[in-house]
Order: structure tokens, then C-alpha cells, then sequence
């Protein structure tokens, strides 16, 4: 056991000293603003939503996704029936779906539990970071590395910081802004991913269509707006290389 | 929802949302997929980043805001500025909720 304990210890310490892993880390710094402040006003929703510190903190650590905790607590609290949370929940996390479709060249090569293991570990903030560091793939880099380092710097942060929210609960005010530093942190990373005009429209179009079918009910907003952006561009490209889907 | 309830719609939350994080890394192959799908869902991360935010800035509960005095607004305004200026990640966070603040307590928005 102790054995174990120490092999595990050298091996973090072995990560933590790796160029790519520091260098993922120090990418994710400037984000701990944003991330501190979003997890604040999570933790402190979900100290009010009455669901008890317990089981506020059990979920932050295992579910570990801020938008779909904060969309289940109404639910939670209006007692929803159990498959709506989850409905609502897939709706919400979709977006890890294309996430997950990114990685999968950088991380295909690596044994499935570790691939699943990195899985739990994605978020907006890492995925824009390292889209932005890694726009293609190139085979020979340690870019699991690289997303350890961010990953585990945003863990970190989130954690403290919703954990910190739940226990001070009712002593922030929301008057502060510190939701509204969580909205800027989501608008920067979006702003990393504007890299070409197509990806221009994509955002114009599901900006639009998230807040025209804002009403729908366990957030199928953005899945319409997913779907909306994502058709909208596959028809402009198919429009401008010609009906025969010629190839760039 | 009792305590119990609560902890099973947990468990369930945290499997949908690793089943979707997990889900074309689980497979050994590559899924067969339309190409224009493939094509397509390069632009599903920044339309899902995208549809996340512009409901927070531009609707107050659920209502598209009906005056242009909204401090969210011009905040982020200021922040997607900053952005195109300075390519900062941390200067659009502050500076648009630096903006924001100003606008609500300064002018009182």
C-alpha cells in the first residue's frame, strides 16, 4: 500500500516537472479569475437552492460540470421528476460531446482508462486553451501532458472556489458581479475559437438562435443552436466549394 | 427531492455528463460518420461556447432586455474590445467586469 502510495507520489512529481504540463498549467492561470468567480456563484446557488452542504459538495466534485449543476438545481428544488434533470443534463453537456470529437486524434493513441480518465477532466476552459495551443494535430507531441497541466490547475481552482460558495452560502451578495466575470471568462474563450469567418457565423447564428428558443424547456436551446450554427456552416462551405463537395 | 433522490439524480448527472465528455474517445475505431457531420462539428464547440453566453448578456428573466442602459451589454462590449486589442484572456474577464460594475453602481444602471 505504501508502496503504491509512493510510486503514485513520484509519478505526479514526475508530471508536475514535464515542460508541456508546467506549460499547460501556466496557460490556465489567467482563466482562475473567471473560473474563482463563476464557481463562487455556483457554490452559493446551490448552498440556497437547500439541497445541504453534503450532498452540494458530493455533486460538485463527481458531476464536475458548473452549467448542468446550476440548470439541475430548479429542477431539484421544484422536485422535477428524476429523468428531467438528466434530460436537461445531456442537453446542457452535448457540447463535451464535440469536445470529446476534437481530442479524440490528439488522445486516440493513449490506453482507454487513461482516455477516460482525461474525459472527466474536460471543460470549456481547457478545451479553448488547448485549441488555441493546438490548432492541428501533429503526431510526437505530449499533448496529454499539456491538458493535465490545464486541466488540473482548472479542477483545482473550481473546486476551491464552488466548495468556498457552498459553505459561505448566503454571505456573497450577488450584487458583486461575480457571475457576470464567469459570463466574460465563457465570452474569452469564445472569443479564442473566432479564427476564421465561418467560425464567425457559427457564433452569430447560435447566439441567435440560444436566445430565440431561450423558452424551450430542459435547455434544448442549445442543442438548437448547435444544430442550427453547425447547418447553417456546412452549407455555406458546401456553397462556396461548389454542390460537388469538392475538397479545399 | 428527498436526500436519497437527490444522491440518485447525482450519480446519474455525473454518468450522462462522462458518457458525453467520454464519448468518441471510448471507441478503439474511428465512428463511421457523413462526412459533412465530421465537417459540421468542427463548428459545434464554438456554437455551444457561443449559445451559452449570449443568453446571460442580452435576457433578464427569460425577456430580451427592452433598453439599451444594460450594463451587461456595454460590459461585454468592452470585453470582446479588449480581446481584439490585447488578446488577453484575463484583461476581457476584468475589464468587462470592470465596466459592468462601473456602469451598475457609477450610473446606476
Amino acid at each position: 500500500m505504501t508502496s503504491r502510495v509512493a510510486a503514485l507520489r513520484a509519478q505526479a512529481l514526475a508530471l508536475a516537472g514535464r515542460p508541456m504540463f508546467r506549460e499547460g498549467a501556466r496557460d490556465a492561470v489567467p482563466m482562475a479569475i473567471g473560473i474563482g468567480a463563476w464557481g463562487i456563484v455556483a457554490g452559493v446557488a446551490m448552498a440556497k437552492s437547500g439541497m445541504g452542504v453534503p450532498l452540494a459538495i458530493f455533486m460538485s466534485v463527481l458531476v464536475y460540470a458548473g452549467s448542468a449543476q446550476i440548470a439541475s438545481l430548479p429542477l431539484i428544488a421544484a422536485d422535477a421528476p428524476m429523468w428531467v434533470v438528466w434530460a436537461t443534463t445531456l442537453c446542457v453537456s452535448l457540447r463535451f460531446m464535440a469536445f470529446s470529437f476534437h481530442y479524440r486524434p490528439y488522445f486516440a493513441h493513449l490506453p482507454r482508462p487513461q482516455r477516460v480518465a482525461l474525459s472527466y477532466l474536460m471543460g470549456d476552459t481547457n478545451f479553448a486553451l488547448f485549441i488555441r495551443r493546438f490548432p492541428e494535430h501533429v503526431p510526437g507531441q505530449r499533448y496529454d501532458e499539456y491538458f493535465m497541466g490545464c486541466a488540473l490547475v482548472t479542477y483545482g481552482i473550481w473546486e476551491v472556489s464552488i466548495i468556498t460558495g457552498i459553505v459561505a452560502g448566503h454571505g456573497i451578495p450577488a450584487s458583486w458581479g461575480l457571475g457576470f466575470a464567469g459570463t466574460m471568462a465563457l465570452l474569452a474563450l469564445t472569443c479564442t475559437q473566432l479564427r476564421s469567418p465561418s467560425t464567425w457565423m457559427a457564433a452569430v447564428v447560435a447566439a441567435c438562435a440560444a436566445v430565440a428558443a431561450y423558452a424551450l424547456p430542459l435547455k434544448l436551446n442549445i442543442v438548437v443552436a448547435i444544430a442550427a450554427a453547425v447547418a447553417v456552416c456546412v452549407l455555406i462551405d458546401h456553397a462556396r466549394t461548389g454542390p460537388a463537395g469538392a475538397k479545399r | 427531492m428527498s436526500p436519497l433522490e437527490i444522491f440518485f439524480t447525482t450519480i446519474g448527472m455525473a454518468v450522462i455528463s462522462l458518457l458525453c465528455r467520454a464519448f468518441f474517445l471510448i471507441p478503439k475505431q474511428d465512428l463511421p460518420m457523413p462526412g459533412w457531420l465530421r465537417e459540421g462539428l468542427r463548428y459545434a464547440p464554438i456554437a455551444a461556447l457561443s449559445a451559452v453566453v449570449a443568453p446571460e448578456l442580452v435576457l433578464t428573466q427569460g425577456h430580451l432586455i427592452d433598453t439599451w442602459r444594460d450594463p451587461r451589454v456595454f460590459g461585454a462590449l468592452a470585453g470582446l474590445a479588449l480581446y481584439a486589442w490585447r488578446r488577453s484572456l484575463f484583461g476581457t474577464i476584468v475589464g468587462g467586469t470592470g465596466v459592468m460594475l462601473a456602469l451598475r453602481f457609477g450610473l446606476g444602471w
